[in-house]
């Protein structure tokens, strides 16, 4: 590898050729196929979902909101359909997060870099603002042909730019608007937003999205994916040599030739690569790469040149697959003259289905199992006890209470720990005075200030264990939290 | 300095800046245009900032900046914001009785909240940031009161304070028996005794509880009655419980004796707004100690 290199060697191109080399803009191709049926069906689904999400509804009773998917920031709770989470459940996303990151390593065990090339939102977004652009401007050919054109701008021509950049703006604005939705009840939003009524805050986030999805998905593009994302550079750490990545089987496709010479050169009996550089597979990408020259970082495995060659290899009456999702391995075992071998599973991939599903039922067994009624204590510092003038000592301390139910609820509390100690809430008058009963509102926490008495006698004169139990006098409900009882 | 334009590098074909080290030139590559104008963008940038905002210090003030800006103001009309905002509840605050606030739960929060930071302002010094007293100075936490400890009587205890010179504050001391010759030394140190025997604790020997109880008797009882169960009328507190202001050591119990005792309460109507002290009240009563 430490070659010396002679300086007499370079050629020009070395001594001159800046480090910045100046964006080849792409024009993709259509195409019809596999997978790109499947990258269709994707976006449909993906982009169903974010936009039309926030007008589901799901009934949580009176008073509380009624949209399925709800992140309530002023009030700081999280709907979605039937789960309601708290900001002391945050983990819950932590969760969340650890599976949705296991499983990208999963998928890009499984099939390279799967997930941009169906899944990822820039390619998403990019892939239907192509397909706008091809609708009004015209395929490959005729796009190339009005760029490079030098002759003045006609009125048919400014029009179709004009128009190509309105719906641009208007699928970027609804993508704004979308996320905004997220955030607030969706119909009373909308019509906010159309009466010019709604907070600024909305508007602001608007505007963010639809500059950020007009510029990344209508200027940046594949750009994005190969200087700006990090996960390109990450996934390369990931991968191994099993992984099935969109590959250029060499091993067949060499020597090319056109369809001719081939066809000649095979009458007479002799060896021909199927490949008959027709360049398909170069016009339809989306990232502007040959996957001839093998796996690059460019590639975002989205599959379209595999449509595109097969395509091809069926008019010319070849065999499909030239290109397709494959590994090196394979190549070698076919050069060899055995039979390819596809090892999903394997070490790598049942290690991290492992940690999904151990993550992931973890999550949804605490998830079921979870309190819907809880208690936190926390002792008085300042002073942590005191003496009363008949010489007993008195512990206060903050209770809070947390009713995550949808109904009010009525507890009791009871304390243990110190002999013949009784408790008070201040401000409470319970007709129960040796267990105070509360009611806490639905979907609401109560403080309150609650206080422990006990003689001296028959107490130990250092720190002694209390236990606060907490019980739905209705349901039977019950929470406790422990905390410690100490003398001056 | 040699004209380092004319020093091509071979290899790059770039000019070198002339430094040579050990054989190694170092290529002339200039910073960009661009982050060039934003150097000096920035430089203009905080020449303009010197003159629009408040900058320099001088010896008595600062430079005001073209606006006259200052973040202090900015803090004052934040804080009548608050105010503002605040006001209905405070408004509530101040209309509902005592009791009332106790029983509801958002008054009694509002109370609660508004009532610490107060104390923590103007009471804390004394009384300790969590109202734990100190030698002299009352613990708020527990259920003995000098001047009682309803709320009404601990709202008239902060309104007027005790000693404090206003016109309804809470009056009577501890008289100074021995330095003003009331009684004899002996006789502070038996009556010193006395006090410790009515809350059990030990007494010196050859105390005489007899000598004790007529001391006690003639000089004591006017104002901690006659069991030594003090008057919150007068401030006497109760000698009989477990609760020491001072101490309960026959050393300290001498002291105070013979030099007497007159701890200061001050007044804070008319310091604090109404619903303030009403607040704090709620507050103290909350602590744990209120009747």
């Amino acid at each position: 590898m430490n070659k010396t290199v002679n300086p007499n060697d370079l050629t020009l191109e070395d001594d001159n050729g800046p480090l910045y080399a100046a964006r080849k803009k792409v024009y993709p191709q259509s195409i019809s196929g596999t997978f790109r049926r499947i990258k269709w069906g994707l976006m449909a689904f993906c982009l169903g979902v974010y936009y039309f999400l926030p007008f589901v509804r799901w009934n949580r009773g009176l008073g509380a909101p009624s949209q399925a998917v709800l992140i309530d920031l002023p009030n700081s709770r999280f709907y979605f359909f039937f789960i309601e989470l708290w900001p002391q459940e945050v983990y819950y996303f932590t969760g969340l997060l650890i599976v949705a990151a296991v499983a990208l390593f999963l998928m890009n065990s499984v099939g390279g870099r799967i997930w941009c090339g169906y899944l990822c939102p820039q390619t998403v977004w990019t892939d239907l603002f192509y397909a706008v652009e091809r609708l009004i401007e015209g395929d490959r050919r005729e796009r190339m042909k009005k760029d490079k054109s030098s002759d003045p701008m006609r009125l048919e021509r400014i029009s179709e730019i004009v128009l190509k950049h309105s719906i641009w703006l208007l699928i970027a604005w609804w993508t704004g608007g979308a996320w905004v939705l997220y955030f607030n009840d969706a119909p009373t939003l909308v019509k906010e937003l159309v009466t010019f009524q709604a907070p600024m805050i909305a508007y602001i986030w608007i505007g963010i999205l639809t500059a950020t999805t007009y510029v990344l998905a209508g200027f940046m593009r594949e750009q994005v994916c190969t200087y700006m994302c990090p996960w390109p550079r990450i996934q390369a750490a990931l991968t191994d040599e099993w992984a099935l990545n969109v590959t250029y089987r060499y091993d067949r496709g060499e020597k090319r030739t056109s369809v001719k010479k081939a066809a000649e050169l095979r009458a007479l009996g002799q060896q021909v690569g199927d490949c008959v550089d027709c360049y398909q597979c170069v016009a339809v990408c989306p990232t502007g790469i040959d996957i001839r020259n093998g796996p690059q970082l460019e590639c975002i495995q989205c599959g379209l040149c595999i449509d595109a060659c097969d395509n091809v290899m069926t008019k010319i009456g070849r065999p499909k697959r030239l290109i397709g999702y494959d590994n090196d391995i394979n190549i070698q075992r076919r050069q060899d003259g055995k039979a390819p071998v596809y090892k999903i599973v394997r070490a790598r991939t049942v290690v991290y289905s492992a940690i999904i599903a151990a993550i992931g039922g973890f999550m949804i067994y605490t998830l079921a199992t979870r309190s819907l009624l809880d208690v936190n204590v926390l002792h008085d510092r300042n002073p942590v006890a005191v003496r009363l003038s008949d010489g007993s000592i008195r512990n206060a301390y903050t209770v809070r209470l947390l009713n995550k139910s949808g109904y009010d609820r009525v507890v009791a509390i009871d304390a243990n720990g110190p002999a013949n100690l009784t408790i008070h809430v201040v401000g409470v008058d319970s007709v129960t005075p040796d267990r105070p009963m509360i009611v806490i509102p639905r979907d609401s926490t109560s403080e309150l200030r609650l206080l422990v008495t006990a003689p001296a006698e028959g107490n130990p004169e250092k720190s002694i264990p209390v236990r606060f139990h907490v019980t739905d006098i209705g349901l039977g409900e019950a929470a406790s939290a422990t905390d410690n009882f100490v003398s001056p | 300095m040699t004209d380092h334009h004319s020093d091509i590098d071979s290899v790059t074909g770039k000019s070198t800046t002339g430094h040579e080290w050990d054989g190694i030139k170092e290529l002339n590559t200039p910073l960009p245009r661009w982050w060039v104008i934003t150097f000096y963008l920035t430089i203009v940038w905080a020449i303009a900032y010197w003159v629009v905002y408040p900058a320099w210090p001088l010896i008595s003030s600062n430079t005001t900046g073209m606006f006259g800006y200052s973040s202090r103001a900015d803090v004052a009309v934040e804080l009548a914001n608050l105010d503002k905002i605040r006001g209905d509840k405070m408004v509530a605050l101040g209309a509902a009785s005592l009791a009332d606030i106790e029983k509801d739960p958002a008054l009694l929060a509002l109370a609660r909240a508004k009532g610490k930071t107060v104390f923590g302002d103007n009471c804390a010094p004394c009384h300790g940031s969590g109202g734990a007293g100190a030698k002299g100075f009352p613990n708020l936490n527990d259920d003995d009161w000098l001047w009682g400890g309803t709320l009404d009587q601990i709202m008239q205890t902060i309104q007027f304070g005790a000693r404090s010179g206003h016109a309804k504050a809470h009056e009577g001391q501890m008289l100074a028996f021995g330095k003003d010759g009331v009684l004899k030394g002996d006789e502070i140190v038996t009556a010193a005794n006395y006090v410790r025997s009515l809350s059990g604790l030990s007494t010196r020997n050859g105390f005489d509880p007899a000598k004790g109880q007529k001391i006690f008797a003639e000089n004591c009882v006017a104002c901690h009655g006659d069991g030594g169960k003090g008057n919150q009328e007068m401030g006497a507190p109760d000698l009989t419980d477990k609760i020491w202001l001072y101490g309960s050591d026959e050393a300290t119990l001498i002291e105070t004796i013979s030099q007497g005792r007159a701890g200061v309460m001050p007044a804070w109507e008319g310091r604090l707004d109404p619903a303030t002290i009403k607040a704090m009240a709620v507050y103290v009563h909350s602590l744990g100690g209120g009747k």
